[in-house]
């Protein structure tokens, strides 16, 4: 891939992870459990991993969180989104290398670390074990929305031909 | 070329995940005591604590000057009002059961019940 237009796919990938991102936020929470989300920006992510690499799932997952963050939310979400996000890019990463699991198994693993990421966060900023009751419910919505966005992520990735040809 | 959408390796991990967290669950609800105690605590510390089995309202201070309006009627404790603009602590609705908790991220507030035993004994024997 040429430089230019591989700055350009970042910059497209980007911008689409952000739209998913508010589009994600202006659905009211249908379960009265904070993190309950289907993660439609993994959509984003998921493709950006197996089409640009690790690199480049890491940079526009991080971009993302901070654009958002500036954009929308506050220092409080910015640390939850980060903890969150960078733990399930990261694992997702491995789980890609280790080369056992198809985007939907990377997804699921994806999903469970970026609620795991969050409850951890939640943890050190209300310095309770409390809230760690909620895991339970967040780890099954965490697997189940990963599966979802896993197979919509894989037929994503299927249908963009990028990397095959030189644009 | 066509790589295929879900793999075995997809369910194996799939189920151990599930499996997990049924073991997760079951451990939780097994070790569930009936509550007795309502703790209100704001950025870790402690600042409130009623008996569950009677009714009261209080109004809890946060962190950053935000308020919470505790209520515990009939057994059970919810937040009636919040300043957050969210109000997810309200809707999280109510809580009886110990281990329970209802938590305000705004405003660092967590409302915790509390089981007979202090929860102190029980860490030590955890260890």
């Amino acid at each position: 891939m040429r430089k230019t237009s591989k700055l350009a796919l970042y910059g497209v990938m980007t911008a689409l992870a952000m739209i998913l991102s508010f589009v994600e936020s202006q659905i009211p929470a249908f379960v009265a459990v904070p993190g309950v989300k289907i993660g439609l920006t993994n959509i984003a992510v998921l493709a950006a991993l197996y089409i640009l690499g690790d690199k480049g799932a890491l940079a526009i997952n991080f971009v993302r969180i901070v654009a958002v963050a500036l954009l929308f939310g506050n220092a409080m979400s910015l640390s939850f989104s980060l903890a969150g996000g960078m733990l399930a890019t990261i694992v997702m990463i491995l789980l890609k290398k280790l080369g056992r699991f198809s985007a939907t198994g990377v997804s699921i693993a994806g999903g469970l670390c970026h609620n795991l990421g969050q409850i951890i966060m939640a943890m050190i900023i209300l310095n309770t074990k409390a809230i760690f009751w909620y895991l339970p419910v967040l780890w099954l919505s965490g697997i189940l929305s990963g599966f979802v966005i896993g197979i919509i992520g894989a037929l994503v990735i299927r249908r963009i031909p990028v990397g095959k040809s030189d644009f | 070329m066509e790589k295929k959408l879900i793999r075995k390796n997809d369910i194996i991990l799939l189920g151990g995940l599930l499996f997990v967290l049924a073991v997760i669950t079951l451990i939780v609800f097994l070790t569930r005591q009936a509550g007795a105690e309502v703790v209100v605590s704001v950025d870790g510390q402690e600042v409130a604590a009623f008996p569950l089995d009677v009714d009261t309202t209080y109004e809890i201070e946060g962190a950053g000057g935000g308020r919470n309006l505790l209520v515990i009627e009939g057994g059970q404790a919810y937040l009636s009002d919040a300043s957050c603009p969210d109000l997810l602590c309200v809707h999280m609705g109510k809580i009886s059961r110990a281990g329970q908790s209802i938590i305000c991220l705004p405003n660092k507030v967590t409302v915790e019940i509390r089981g007979k035993e202090k929860s102190e004994e029980y860490d030590t024997i955890v260890g």
